[in-house]
């Protein structure tokens, strides 16, 4: 049977996410892209319902992409920082979600520096809940949006050689990302110093590399992770060069991939860290296109988690 | 199952009939098809647009634009349903500014999927004028809505359901009008 709507009310991660699922997600994404190229790049759809954008953790790219997707889709948004709020009073996660689903709101994106924050805000909330992000766990919507932009290059996944390069450890894009390529059956291998290696990633049925040149060979995706420098002060790298120099993605590194290889990014970039400016402005470079569709994709999910309740009659 | 009684209205040839009256209504009362573009509302909508775009191209030689619409997220009911409606995509590759629009659906019934229609398509700019075709009209309008060329007027009590077939999705065209005991949701429309 086929998939026509989410099984759950919230979304807070892909583990255990089915493949008909996410197609399902990333085909209503295709229809919402359409609508970001019309004169008019708004539909009424959500008119009526609230969502509130808490931001626990400092955010361009994802707080933009949501409050866009949100305005396109004319749902009434409001947004929240967390040092400019009375959290900075000490007040806890659950006082501060059920203050705010008590203004009758309707939906809440999420983003904490706790893993696991979203999942216990949508234990104590009727609203809907996206994860935008917590702490090291999971990255759902960017994961969703990565698949997107590679279906659109690719169309089917089945086999696809992927490569996550980078602070492995730290990296919630990766974890969101091996949950969404394992279902998409693709191939998932990770690269990175030992330092900023999770010991479990072999049992998830990842392959692991700590030389780059070895792990490049013979891949049709290379996405590269951004090196945390917030998170950096345990002396876990001995110095940015040195990273540079053995992790970092060069023009001279592209030649062990496959033919009609892919470069991504989930921003913010470290230009001439983890990859050099020309590999991320090259065509193969698909960094903005990432973007991009990470407005469409957020729209699919706010659309689809959206479902009013069953009247009863 | 429960035996449903249906009354077969249409068949291929009826339908056919109507769909190369309507496109000579157009032609008329339009005096021609000059600066005009047909947009189908999906999914059966879209069908009987491009067929009534061919009709109108052996008739007059000129090519048409044509579009397909999907109205689901301009409804005035998405958030009381228990599903969301599946998205599917709308394709105008066209500038709709002081084009005559023909717009084409299967069945014209309460009146509000023409109305989602209709906003949809002044968000894509302002046309000329929109004029709107339909295979059958059924009444039961819930809004002040009414069709420019209709194939067929079939009046209807509300607990009957009109079922429209179409040879691109069901292999043949026809139109019946079906009895309804059990009391059920009205087509899926708005």
């Amino acid at each position: 049977m086929p998939v026509t709507k989410l099984k759950s009310k919230d979304l807070l991660g892909l583990e255990g996410m089915s493949k008909q699922e996410i197609d399902f997600i990333l085909d209503t994404a295709v229809s919402f892209k359409e609508i970001l190229e019309r004169p008019i790049r708004k539909v009424p759809t959500l008119r009526g319902v609230t969502v509130v954008n808490l931001f626990y953790e400092p955010s361009t790219r994802t707080r933009i992409s949501f409050e866009l997707a949100e305005k396109r889709l004319s749902a009434d948004l409001v947004s929240f920082s967390a040092n400019t709020s009375s959290v900075q009073k000490g007040e806890t996660l659950k006082d501060t979600v059920k203050n705010i689903e008590a203004m009758k709101i309707d939906m809440v994106v999420i983003r904490h520096s706790a893993s696991g924050a979203p999942h216990f805000v949508a234990s104590c909330l009727d609203s809907s809940v996206v994860n935008a992000g917590d702490g090291a766990h999971e990255h759902p919507t960017q994961a969703l949006l990565d698949l997107f932009t590679l279906r659109e290059k690719y169309k089917d996944l089945k086999g696809l050689r992927i490569l996550i390069v980078g602070d492995i450890l730290h990296s919630r894009v990766a974890r969101s990302n091996i949950w969404g390529f394992f279902a998409m059956g693709a191939e998932v291998a990770v690269c990175g110093p030992s330092t900023l290696m999770p010991y479990e990633m072999e049992k998830m049925g990842v392959e692991v590399f700590f030389d780059l040149d070895k792990a490049l060979e013979g891949r049709d995706v290379v996405m590269v992770l951004r090196i945390q420098l917030e998170r950096q002060q345990g002396g876990l790298l001995p110095s940015l060069r040195e990273y540079a120099n053995l992790f970092g993605i060069t023009r001279e590194r592209l030649k062990r991939l496959n033919k009609n290889f892919t470069i991504m990014h989930p921003g913010p970039i470290n230009r001439g860290v983890e990859i050099t400016p020309e590999v991320a402005d090259g065509p193969y470079s698909v960094i903005l296109d990432q973007v991009t569709n990470g407005v469409a994709v957020r729209m699919a999910i706010l659309y689809l988690l959206s479902g009013g309740e069953e009247k009863v009659e | 199952m429960k035996k449903e009684k249906s009354v077969l209205i249409m068949d291929n040839k009826t339908v056919a009939r109507s769909l190369i009256r309507i496109a000579h209504e157009i032609l008329e009362r339009n005096r021609g098809a000059k600066n005009m573009a047909i947009i189908g509302i999906k999914t059966r909508g879209a069908y009987l647009a491009e067929r009534i775009a061919k009709i109108l191209e052996s008739i007059e030689k000129v090519k048409l634009p044509v579009g397909l619409m999907d109205i689901n997220l301009y409804r005035d009911d998405v958030q009381s349903k228990k599903e969301q409606p599946v998205i599917q995509k709308t394709e105008i590759n066209f500038d709709v500014v002081e084009k005559i629009i023909i717009l084409v659906d299967d069945v014209l019934f309460t009146g509000r999927t023409i109305r989602a229609a209709l906003d949809q398509i002044i968000d894509f700019g302002r046309p000329k004028s929109i004029q709107l075709a339909v295979l059958v009209d059924r009444g039961h309008r819930e809004l002040p809505i009414r069709a420019d060329y209709i194939g067929k007027n079939i009046p209807t009590s509300s607990d009957e359901l009109v079922k429209v077939k179409i040879k691109e999705m069901n292999g043949e065209d026809s139109v019946s009008v079906v009895q309804n005991k059990s009391k059920q949701k009205r087509s899926a429309k708005p």
